[in-house]
């Protein structure tokens, strides 16, 4: 923890000046007892470059507030300058635990905004790799979430498992990480040949594993009095404070985007959507680790029905021809020429889109104006959101506990900060 | 089978003490626990079980600063996040390496606007810039051995 | 039959606030409401407590800037308020848009609704620059202290810096400022 305030020296100002100080309204109960702290930019369990204020009681927090901003990129605004398809870059680097999820929003923003439809294949493609990317996103929560509290060895096995789907995503996309494989109207080509053995393969020894770091914490009596009764948030508390993904689900409400509003063909699989009761840290847990499972199942099941055929819409104003026809058509010259330098353009209008991504309801709101670039891209970010409730989470915990809320709630800096 | 043997009972070595303090300094580098953006995860995947950081003696990650003598600065520095990462720097005790890891630390990366600082070399002085949207732990890891090589043609007097 | 809940938001609202909507813009299956401002916190309310609607859930509160889009001689105030508000028991989402003359004046706050819109909020000062009358917890969230301007305003610069390549190394090398130890 890095103490960045001496506290003989704050107990010299007054409340206003402490403020001024610190940038925020937080309120301060007690300056002449209680201990400030800043805890960040630069610490192991903030899971980023988050910066926490904490008034301090001893090891209570009494206080606390959230000082964002540390990752700041600009993204929305760069967004602006370029064109549709140049800027789905930029949604890779935000949430950079599951760039296939945010690749997703955009680019159904997009095509909302186009009002075109995809083929089956490359919709069945896209649900199966943005399930791949829920159970690895999962993974680095898990890893780093127990490691915070303490347990090393989860770690190790996560990142083993990982590094099999980010395999997988370069097999497909040439790239582990920052993939941008969904392309409005379709994909960047087809999957490979190897990949579906690749991923059956990976369906086989994935829920062996999953019970594996079930072993090493579900029962673990460590776990269990770290976790338990820890950070409670009701259900009615979780939706004013717009709470979305496993952080909602594990108070109780039976909300996830893929079930109750669904997009992207999810109404043709079968899954559970876990739903946890007490709203605390293990609830959540637990919620987040059945969702792996439910991820398999689904992706089972679109692996079992992947359709054959194309996997880009016919519309070459929109989808670039393939590299054999450039060598023949002089129309698909003209069409590819106009799609990389100029781009396509969309109506004017504003849609905004809603996906589950891994950490809750990822939106993208974006309006056109008849131009090939975006007028205006805005991100929901389920990270930004919940974070807010972290000062009312973190009234009278410990600070040990604190860290365990954080890992819970489960926040990607790039993703607040974007 | 070890050197003693081939010494025979004297006990005593020479060696170029420059050599013996930079061999010192490579195998026990200690890291700081330091990560900005998506390199971050990739750095973390260097220090996991495929890749095993510790093969070059740096399984041992500080948060602190005061306890690291390599910063590796792994993703992009916005302008709120400069002063905070010169801050850090300045803490560390000499000897100190920088690595940039990634494009968006050595040179702004795909993010050349008003929030991103174009190149961590313009906070802090940087060794090696290891290229890359995020750099593969592998090239993380040629990153350092090049860092390794470097140190290991370093004279104390640099540090004096 | 499901109820058409775009409709159904419409009839109550209009019912209710007679001469809150201004204009109604149906686009790609999504409503939007433009609501006149003064009237947006009591149909907020309305719509949160309404039991056939129930909007119980806040989604985003995000701000466009229709700065270059002015000059064809549109009537539209030059910024606009965007609330995206989700009914779970309906499964429905609808869009307030609230224009705003004066930034520095803009719509009331939600934080009495929902408390996440404080924060919500925050995000749109910061970035965009407009106030939202009574929440006085309006800071520099993402952008340092002293920060000058709201970058994703039109009229706001992208602030792009020159790219080094091969024929212009050495007219930028020389004048970067690199770091000393």
């Amino acid at each position: 923890m890095t103490l960045t305030t001496q506290s003989d020296t704050i107990q010299e100002l007054t409340v206003e000046e402490i403020r001024a100080k610190l940038g925020t309204k937080m309120p301060i109960e007690d300056p002449e007892e209680h201990m400030l702290l800043s805890m960040g930019p630069q610490h192991p369990s903030t899971h980023g470059v988050l910066r926490l204020l904490l008034e301090l009681d001893g090891e209570r927090i009494v206080n606390l507030a959230n000082d964002i901003g540390f990752l700041h990129t600009g993204i929305e605004k760069t967004m602006e300058s370029k064109t549709y398809t140049k800027a789905l870059v930029m949604t890779d680097r935000m949430d950079y635990l599951a760039p296939m999820s945010n690749n997703y929003g955009y680019i159904l923003a997009v095509e909302k905004l186009l009002d075109v439809e995809v083929t089956p294949r490359a919709e069945t493609i896209r649900l199966i790799l943005v399930e791949l990317a829920r159970i690895s996103s999962h993974l680095v929560w898990l890893a780093t979430h127990a490691l915070d509290i303490a347990a090393m060895s989860v770690f190790l096995y996560c990142f083993r498992e990982r590094e099999y789907i980010l395999d997988l995503f370069e097999m497909v996309a040439g790239q582990r990480m920052m993939v941008s494989y969904f392309r409005p109207g379709g994909l960047w080509r087809d999957v490979p040949e190897e990949f579906e053995p690749a991923v059956r393969k990976f369906l086989d020894f994935m829920p062996s594993r999953i019970a594996d770091y079930e072993a090493l914490l579900k029962n673990n009596p460590i776990w269990l009095a770290r976790t338990k009764g820890v950070g409670t948030i009701s259900a009615d508390d979780a939706i004013a404070w717009g709470l979305s993904g496993a952080s909602l689900r594990g108070s109780g409400v039976d909300w996830d985007i893929r079930k109750t509003m669904p997009y992207g063909g999810y109404e043709k699989y079968e899954f559970d959507v876990p739903v946890g009761t007490d709203g605390d840290v293990y609830a959540r847990y637990r919620c987040r680790m059945q969702e792996m499972s439910e991820s398999l199942r689904i992706i089972r099941q679109a692996l079992d029905k992947l359709p054959k055929g194309a996997v880009n819409i016919d519309d070459r104003k929109i989808v670039p021809p393939p590299r054999a026809e450039l060598g023949r058509s002089m129309e698909a010259v003209i069409h590819h020429f106009k799609l990389w330098t100029e781009g396509f353009s969309a109506p004017a209008g504003y849609v905004y889109q809603a996906i589950e991504s891994p950490r809750g309801e990822f939106g993208c709101y974006l309006r056109g104006n008849g131009g090939p670039k975006p007028a205006r891209v805005h991100f929901r970010t389920p990270s930004y959101v919940n974070l807010a409730c972290l000062p009312m989470l973190s009234k009278g915990v410990f600070v040990a506990d604190l860290v365990a809320i954080i890992g819970s709630i489960d926040i990607v800096l790039g993703e607040i900060d974007r | 089978m070890g050197v003693e043997q081939k010494l025979g009972n004297m006990g005593v070595v020479t060696h170029r003490l420059e050599d013996l303090v930079n061999w010192g300094r490579t195998n026990a580098m200690w890291p700081m626990l330091f990560g900005l953006a998506c390199c971050a995860i990739e750095m973390m995947d260097m220090q996991a079980a495929t890749h095993d950081g510790s093969r070059f003696g740096m399984e041992l990650m500080r948060p602190s600063p005061r306890q690291a003598d390599l910063m590796i600065v792994a993703g992009r520095v916005s302008r709120k996040m400069a002063p905070v990462l010169r801050r850090l720097y300045d803490q560390m005790p000499d000897p100190k390496w920088v690595i940039a890891m990634g494009d968006c630390a050595s040179c702004g990366g795909i993010f050349n606007n008003y929030a991103i600082v174009q190149g961590v070399d313009e906070i802090v002085p940087v060794d090696v810039y290891v290229a890359g949207c995020p750099p593969r732990p592998e090239a993380l890891i040629d990153g350092i051995m090049t860092l390794h090589e470097k140190i290991r043609g370093e004279k104390l007097t640099d540090w004096a | 039959m499901s109820t058409d809940y775009n409709e159904l938001a419409k009839d109550r609202i209009a019912a209710a606030f007679p001469n809150a909507i201004l204009d109604v813009v149906d686009f790609r299956g999504t409503r939007t409401l433009i609501i006149n401002p003064p009237q947006l916190k009591p149909i907020a309310r309305f719509l949160r407590d309404d039991e056939a609607l129930r909007y119980n859930y806040i989604s985003d509160i995000c701000a466009d800037d229709m700065l270059p889009e002015l000059t064809n001689g549109d009537v539209e105030d030059r910024f606009a308020v965007n609330y995206h508000l989700l009914s779970m028991s309906n499964k429905h989402r609808l869009r307030l848009r609230v224009p705003v003359e004066d930034p520095d004046n803009g719509p009331e706050t939600l934080t009495d609704l929902w408390p996440v819109a404080e924060w919500l909020e925050m995000e749109v000062w910061d970035l965009m620059g407009i106030r939202f009358k009574g929440n006085d917890d309006l800071r520099r969230l993402f952008l340092p202290e002293d920060w000058q301007g709201h970058p994703l305003r039109k009229d706001y610069p992208l602030g792009y810096e020159e790219v080094q390549f091969s024929f212009n190394w050495e007219a930028i090398d020389a004048k970067k400022p690199y770091a000393k130890d």
